[in-house]
């Protein structure tokens, strides 16, 4: 892998009415902006790993009986509770 | 002007084609891309031809349409290429996505139109309708009058499209049918003084596609809350203000084109025998010879008309239009275009705009002609000039008069 050789971009130097850049990385995740969260029914879930196997951003993690989903991450897009063949999963409205 | 020591140059015969391919091999221009689309094709078959023959050291990339074309550009010019481009009607509408984002990004591309009439009545001639159609994109639009106009504008235009002040693209105009295929001898300057006047290209300081130093280009700006709808506002001020930088850009390039290869062209506006004139007809594109030489008759029986020819169409300059027409008392504007909005000619549109700060209402009236390729003749002109006149005396203006009506 190659090392940085030019200094970084310095876009304070350049008017801020050109071309709309950014230089900086942008904090935001996915779980910033959902409005229904995954919840598990521990009960039900068997670990058979379908909804691992269908999270499209791939926020699903391995407890040791259930699985569960990282938050920061997670969309709330409902495919796993879609696709769970237990019924294991359920949305539920984020509070405002 | 003081007299200056015409440099070195040689003569060629060509057409308006080889003459902008030729300019962009003495631009030495980094990346071509293209498609072929009449009447731009032997243009960009000229350009191809210069980089096989080792003319031009550039790559040229012949990509499966238009809207790959400009979007190849893009990514070029933002990796620091100079680049090129030429089009026209049905190709410039396929590149019109990319064409619309260009301006916005601040890439100083030159890309030539090769005017031709739209569809449809269906044509594959000369008109303005497709440059005209896309005016309010943000590209600066300059219109040429001879071949050797086309060959000293698109040089001309990477210098105005690289000035710091400017980054803004750059559509230079030459007609279709009358500049791309009429053949005259034209001045072919040398490469290494053509060289120095562009000076060390510099095309991405701005914003860069460069690994090393990453960065994302165009992310989403705007919405309705944070500071979103301020920053857009901020962004289209700067385009705005990137045009009206251009005004003079424009004319300081030709002032020194003028003064390095001995050839004066008008920068926006040209004003022929205005000098003692009463009423005036405007022009654009390559009909304005037979429109002076019409002037030159009516002249010479005694009419005090004079000539305004509009070359730099955006920006419109309008305090040069308003300096040029203000103590007119008619004006008759000739465009080869259709303004559907308002029933006339679009450059008669803007010049009705330049004129409502003229101290007194000056009369004016549209005349449109040359559509799909038609001649504009000497007795078009001198009917155009006779109306003008009658318009000075009566002051009252008619509907839109369609030249080639009853040709």
């Amino acid at each position: 892998m190659s090392t940085q050789s030019k200094a970084p971009f310095d876009a304070s130097s350049i008017p801020n009415d050109l071309c709309p850049i950014a230089v900086k990385p942008n904090p935001m995740l996915p779980g910033d902006w959902r409005s229904m969260r995954p919840v598990v029914d521990r009960d039900k879930c068997v670990k058979c790993a379908v909804c691992w196997l269908y999270c499209p951003v791939q926020c699903v993690v391995e407890k040791a009986a259930w699985f569960d989903f990282d938050l920061s991450t997670c969309k709330g897009c409902g495919i796993c509770m879609r696709e769970c063949p237990h019924a294991a999963i359920s949305m539920v409205e984020e509070s405002a | 002007m003081s007299a200056v020591l015409k440099p070195k140059q040689k003569f060629v015969v060509c057409d308006g084609n080889e003459a902008a391919a030729r300019a962009v091999t003495l631009a030495q221009v980094d990346m071509v891309a293209v498609y072929p689309i009449t009447p731009q094709s032997s243009l960009v078959e000229y350009l191809a031809k210069f980089v096989a023959d080792g003319d031009l050291d550039a790559e040229i990339v012949d990509v499966e349409g238009e809207h790959s074309v400009l979007s190849v550009l893009h990514g070029a010019a933002l990796a620091g290429a100079r680049t090129y481009t030429a089009t026209c009607g049905p190709g410039l509408a396929f590149m019109f996505e990319p064409y619309l984002r260009t301006p916005g990004l601040r890439m100083p591309l030159v890309m030539t139109i090769v005017t031709r009439d739209t569809l449809t009545p269906q044509s594959v001639w000369g008109g303005h309708q497709d440059a005209m159609s896309v005016r309010e994109v943000g590209w600066i639009q300059m219109y040429c009058e001879t071949v050797q106009e086309v060959l000293d504008t698109t040089i001309m235009a990477y210098k105005i499209a690289e000035h710091h002040d400017v980054m803004l693209p750059v559509n230079v105009c030459h007609d279709g049918n009358y500049l791309s295929y009429g053949a005259t001898r034209i001045e072919l300057p040398e490469q290494d003084q053509v060289a120095a006047f562009l000076g060390t290209r510099d095309v991405n300081w701005h914003a860069a596609l460069d690994p090393e130093r990453p960065m994302a280009i165009d992310p989403l700006t705007g919405g309705a809350g944070g500071p979103g709808p301020s920053m857009f506002v901020r962004y289209r001020k700067g385009q705005c203000a990137g045009m009206r930088n251009s005004l003079q850009v424009i004319e300081q390039v030709h002032a020194e084109w003028g003064r390095v290869f001995g050839r004066l062209h008008a920068p926006l506006v040209e004003s022929y025998r205005m000098d003692d004139a009463r009423y005036a007809i405007v022009t654009i594109g390559s009909m304005t010879g037979a429109a002076k030489d019409a002037v030159d008759a009516a002249r010479e029986r005694g009419a005090r008309v004079g000539l305004v020819k509009v070359k730099t169409f955006r920006p419109f300059p309008k305090q040069a239009m308003l300096q040029a027409l203000k103590n007119m008392q008619a004006v008759g504007v000739v465009d080869r275009s259709v303004n559907f909005g308002w029933n006339c000619g679009p450059l008669f549109q803007e010049t009705l705009g330049a004129l409502y700060d003229a101290p007194a209402r000056i009369p004016a009236m549209s005349f449109i002609g040359g559509l799909a390729g038609a001649d504009i003749t000497t007795d078009h002109f001198g009917s155009v000039i006779e109306r003008t006149a009658a318009l000075a005396r009566d002051g009252i203006a008619g509907e839109t008069v369609w030249l080639n009506e009853h040709d």
